[in-house]
């Protein structure tokens, strides 16, 4: 079959692997008929994810038809359209148990590399690197699925694969990163970055009952989509010179009462913080990339949430944890949580309450992959979002 | 310093079948002590056997597996598929009453074999054991499970301890277990622990098992 392989830092390919394969009882084989790049996988792209390995097969967005199951699995069955979790989860641990499913006790192989760098590990992840279990992604024609009997769920035949796909991951992950906020009324949120999952962020903080919606991001494009899509009021970073005081201003010098991060271990800025942090992940010295982040807690309300969807993979420098402490905030964050999360959204999309089909620029064949990687990392075309197509 | 041979259970409230232990131990001892990274502690052993005079590689893990304590020591208690979860065990015979034989993978695809003889028996509780008579590697485990604070399950903790044999073959095994042996116990109850929850072992690529049957030969 044909999949989307990564090569090595800033390379790509579409190339051909051996099909997949059912390995153990509770496996389904899934035959991919949607699939996007994530704002995650630009991470890999940029190879500031570790123990990636070359060949390595791409993507943890897709949806498809379930074409066979393990013998141990009753829950799908062949002919099934199924949207399937980012993180691969057993649901029988205690974590799952307790629905955080993104930290499942057992569906990491490589256990014992993300227990050397982070103490335990968490859930294995579709195509994102060996410390995350090396599963192969689906950005490809055919998908192995652990697990299938508690992750991928059935869509109803009424709603286009556009409007599911995004349940996979940027979708619940908007959602958690709004719920994080415990959003009460009168609430105003700061939502740093307006890429896919800022935008959906954004969808969900009104629908979990904010006042208003601040978005703030440097790219014209996305920024009049935030407006457009998720009814937005927009901050252009580098059109002011102090964003925590232009918050200030815009809130009646109370700061927004809470904060979200859809940026991640890859900010930019225009500051001198911004500059120093570049340049240390620029030569390897380990830590992320976390202006957005600073901002958001030097901006935050006293008593604010900081809630934080952004990937991180490392270590922080210059972490203003002064202010956090001083303004007494509440920090949550992590992988989403996505199993909790389908049912119910889905019910949202099925009764038009929410629409993610507006952060979709890009409608591709899965061939022009390599393309759609270059183009969504250095923002060209307005490009927001890419759904590849495997039969193209 | 010699301590009483007794077992504790953990909390100081059972003593079990001290003397017939003492007996068949022989030689070793219900420590009280036992020597780690080269130190000596003072640390009470209650629900080890120990080989003679503390010598050995000795390794310490938990882990917490959402089942009871009596449906993983009924797992446990059935040595014979003891070889599906320990990567370097190749079987594992029972010869009746408490014995039974035990074939692991050595260095360069040696077999290492010993005959082990059950310790302790609590069902529900503790399996200890011992190897006995002129094995290849002198050993000795246990294995306790109380139950987790709250809905947490059970805890499940593993004490091994193995003595290599002298001359060259126990230079080998001797590297081999001491380069490994915290990280393949580590990696056993995972594996212990993904049986009894997710019903199977995660896998990213071949099945477990085939890929340590390749691995290890």
């Amino acid at each position: 079959m044909r999949a989307v392989c990564w090569q090595g830092a800033g390379n790509v390919r579409v190339t051909t692997v051996p099909d997949p394969e059912i390995l153990n009882p509770r496996d389904a084989i899934v035959k991919v008929t949607a699939t996007a790049i994530c704002g995650s996988d630009l991470h890999l792209y940029n190879g500031v994810i570790p123990t990636m390995r070359s060949g390595d097969v791409l993507g943890h967005e897709f949806m498809g038809e379930v074409v066979e199951v393990g013998a141990g699995n009753s829950a799908v069955k062949p002919g099934d359209r199924v949207v399937v979790p980012f993180s691969i989860s057993c649901g029988a641990c205690w974590y799952c148990r307790e629905g955080l499913t993104s930290l499942c006790d057992n569906s990491n192989p490589n256990a014992h590399m993300a227990e050397g760098l982070y103490g335990f590990s968490g859930a294995g992840l579709f195509g994102y690197s060996h410390l995350y279990g090396g599963y192969p992604g689906g950005q490809a024609e055919y998908v192995r699925v652990p697990f299938a009997d508690v992750g991928p769920l059935p869509v109803p035949p009424t709603l286009s694969d556009e409007q599911v796909l995004f349940l996979t991951d940027i979708l619940p992950t908007g959602y958690m990163a709004a719920e994080n906020c415990g959003i009460r009324s009168g609430d105003v949120v700061a939502v740093w970055g307006s890429g896919p999952v800022g935008l959906l962020a954004m969808k969900s903080a009104y629908l979990l009952g904010a006042e208003r919606v601040i978005a703030i991001d440097r790219w014209p494009a996305r920024l009049r989509l935030a407006e457009s899509g998720a009814k937005a009021e927009t901050l252009n970073y580098e059109e002011i010179d102090d964003v925590v005081e232009e918050l200030k201003q815009r809130t009646g010098g109370r700061g927004p009462d809470a904060c979200i991060d859809a940026v991640g271990m890859e900010a930019h800025g225009t500051t001198l913080d911004a500059l120093y942090d570049r340049a240390k992940q620029a030569v390897w010295l380990g830590t992320d990339r976390s202006h957005a982040l600073r901002q958001a807690i030097q901006a935050c309300r006293k008593g604010g949430s900081v809630s934080i969807p952004g990937v991180y993979g490392g270590f922080l420098d210059k972490f203003p944890l002064g202010a956090a402490f001083a303004k007494g905030l509440t920090m949550r964050m992590g992988q989403t949580h996505v199993h909790r999360y389908l049912r119910p959204l889905l019910q949202h999309i099925e009764s038009g309450r929410l629409d993610t089909t507006f952060v979709v620029s890009h409608r591709w064949p899965l061939s022009r992959a390599p393309e759609a990687y270059r183009m969504f990392n250095d923002k060209s075309d307005d490009c927001t979002k890419v759904v590849l197509d495997p039969a193209g | 310093m010699k301590p009483p041979a007794r077992i504790y259970d953990g909390k100081g409230a059972r003593i079990v079948g001290a003397v017939a232990l003492m007996a068949v131990v022989g030689a070793g001892v219900w420590a009280a002590e036992h020597s780690r990274k080269g130190r000596r502690t003072a640390k009470r052993r209650s629900d080890m056997p120990a080989l003679a005079g503390g010598k050995g590689i000795h390794v310490e893990r938990m882990v917490t597996i959402l089942r009871s304590p009596a449906e993983l020591y009924a797992e446990w208690r059935d040595l014979e598929r003891l070889p599906e979860l320990m990567s370097h065990l190749v079987s594992v015979t029972l010869l009746g009453g408490p014995r039974s034989r035990w074939v692991a993978r050595g260095p360069a695809g040696m077999r290492l074999t010993w005959e082990a003889e059950i310790m302790a028996n609590e069902p529900g509780h503790l399996l200890a054991w011992r190897s006995v008579g002129e094995g290849d590697v002198e050993n000795a485990g246990s294995v306790r499970f109380t139950p987790a604070p709250g809905d947490r399950g059970t805890e499940v903790k593993v004490i091994l301890t193995y003595a290599p044999p002298a001359g060259r073959l126990g230079a080998a095994v001797a590297m081999m277990l001491g380069g490994s042996a915290d990280q393949d116990v580590r990696e056993d109850l995972r594996r212990f622990k993904q049986r009894m929850e997710a019903r199977e072992i995660a896998t990213s690529g071949r099945p477990a098992r085939e890929r340590e049957l390749a691995r290890n030969g």
